[in-house]
């Protein structure tokens, strides 16, 4: 089994490296579209801000390539919402794999929405052994609006999408690497799928 | 819901736990990624390393263990202390750490604030603050308490907020290692000032104590250290109390 994640430049990789580690699985760091077009599971981190981000992307071409992946890929946090059709965040266009757009909490409640929460609607076998309303960790400012791509909600002020999926792209609001021994059930329900 | 979150703080000296009473007299409380491990098979939401050493041996033997604590938990943890730029933060971040908290440099120079928020993210800088109430005002104080400065709690808080703070960790030297409780009336009032969560700090003696915190504190956190270290309070019976108070906590 063959994992890469996609390093351009994002936040905290660490953790989801050590992660896999855990389950047994050496992931590389790389941002080499050979690379990563022959792995088996590719994972698109990302933490900070969206327009940056996409900029470190588009640079290196990745822009083209990950709409086009076969394999399962796994958006997480920021990445999760890169794949959406646009962001809220400096109005950054994004990846359009998933039919939704990421909008910014209002001041009605403290943001970044930060700590755990649940997740509810459960419907995909990304979430295999995982009951409704167990608590995952999120950290973010700007959610996914619900669409019909949704596998997962989460509250915070609204109902919102707090999973994605589309044939071959998952995307998970939360950082499963952080979520205790629940997280890594989603990550290794990744791998095995 | 969200939940509120109780937070473990190990204050680490040249890679050792260490534990003082009113920021002074420390005592060695074991073995960091250890007490790290044990608090999150026991339901610790959060971590909090606070890197206390004073040299750069002492600084470097950080970076090593936040390595070793990402290796071995999956729960998010900050680390702070003697963070003073962009680099220091860029490596605690590579090595894995989730979030860091500034305190004595970013009043020293707040653009810190504006520098890494820019670059990391506003989710990952915290804004610690330690203040004392003289006269009835709020003292900010800085190089772990010993020297007060000019802000005050509310004033300093707004500002760092603006400035692109995604967390307040508010510790009342007043309260810190009395276990007497939070200093719940100046975390209500930085919770209804604010639009980031607030972590309470200092105080805590009793599960009753994160009670208040929570219901008249209105903090978002609840941060301790001996209480944990020593086994006065274990984390299961506290997360317990608080949901049988109606809490909202993760079991």
């Amino acid at each position: 089994m063959k994992v890469t994640i996609i390093d351009y430049g994002a936040g905290n990789i660490k953790s989801i490296q050590f992660a896999l580690k855990r389950l047994g699985v050496d992931a590389v760091l790389s941002n080499k579209i050979e690379e990563i077009t022959q792995s088996d599971r590719v994972i698109f981190p990302g933490v900070g801000e969206a327009s940056s981000a996409m900029k470190k992307i588009k640079q290196r071409q990745l822009d083209v390539l990950i709409p086009n992946l076969k394999q399962p890929v796994l958006g997480i946090c920021l990445g999760m919402q890169l794949m959406c059709t646009s962001t809220e965040e400096n109005n950054t266009k994004g990846l359009g794999i998933f039919n939704t757009e990421v909008k910014k909490f209002t001041p009605k409640v403290k943001v970044p929405h930060m700590g755990w929460n649940t997740i509810n609607n459960l419907s995909s076998s990304l979430f295999n052994g995982i009951n409704e309303e167990e608590y995952m960790y999120l950290v973010h400012s700007y959610y996914a609006q619900k669409c019909t791509e949704m596998i997962a909600t989460t509250n915070y002020e609204i109902t919102y999408a707090s999973a994605l999926q589309k044939n071959n792209f998952y995307g998970v609001q939360f950082h499963p690497e952080k979520s205790g021994n629940k997280g890594q059930q989603i990550l290794k329900n990744f791998i095995e799928l | 819901m969200l939940t509120k979150r109780i937070i473990p703080c190990l204050d680490i000296k040249n890679g050792r736990t260490v534990k003082g009473i009113n920021f002074i007299n420390l005592i060695d409380a074991g073995d960091p990624v250890q007490l790290a491990k044990k608090y999150t098979e026991l339901g610790a939401d959060e971590l909090v390393f606070l890197d206390i050493s004073a040299t750069l041996e002492g600084r470097k033997t950080m970076q090593k263990l936040v390595l070793e604590i990402a290796a071995q938990i999956h729960i998010p943890f900050t680390v702070g202390g003697g963070i003073t730029s962009v680099n220091d933060v860029e490596q605690l971040l590579k090595n894995g750490a989730d979030k860091i908290a500034v305190n004595s440099a970013a009043i020293k120079r707040p653009e810190l604030i504006n520098e890494l928020a820019n670059k990391f993210g506003n989710q990952c800088v915290v804004v610690a603050i330690d203040a004392k109430k003289i006269n009835n005002k709020w003292i900010v104080h800085i190089a772990g308490g010993t020297q007060p400065t000019q802000l005050t709690l509310f004033d300093w808080a707004k500002e760092a907020e603006q400035r692109g703070a995604g967390e307040i960790l508010f510790t009342s030297m007043n309260n810190d290692g009395t276990k007497q409780g939070f200093a719940n009336e100046a975390l209500a009032k930085l919770s209804s000032q604010l639009n980031i969560p607030i972590i309470a700090s200092g105080g805590a003696g009793t599960i009753q104590h994160f009670v208040d915190t929570f219901q008249k504190g209105k903090a978002d956190a609840a941060l301790a250290a001996s209480v944990f270290h020593f086994g006065e309070i274990a984390i299961a019976d506290l997360k317990n109390e608080l949901k049988k108070q109606k809490i909202t906590i993760r079991l």
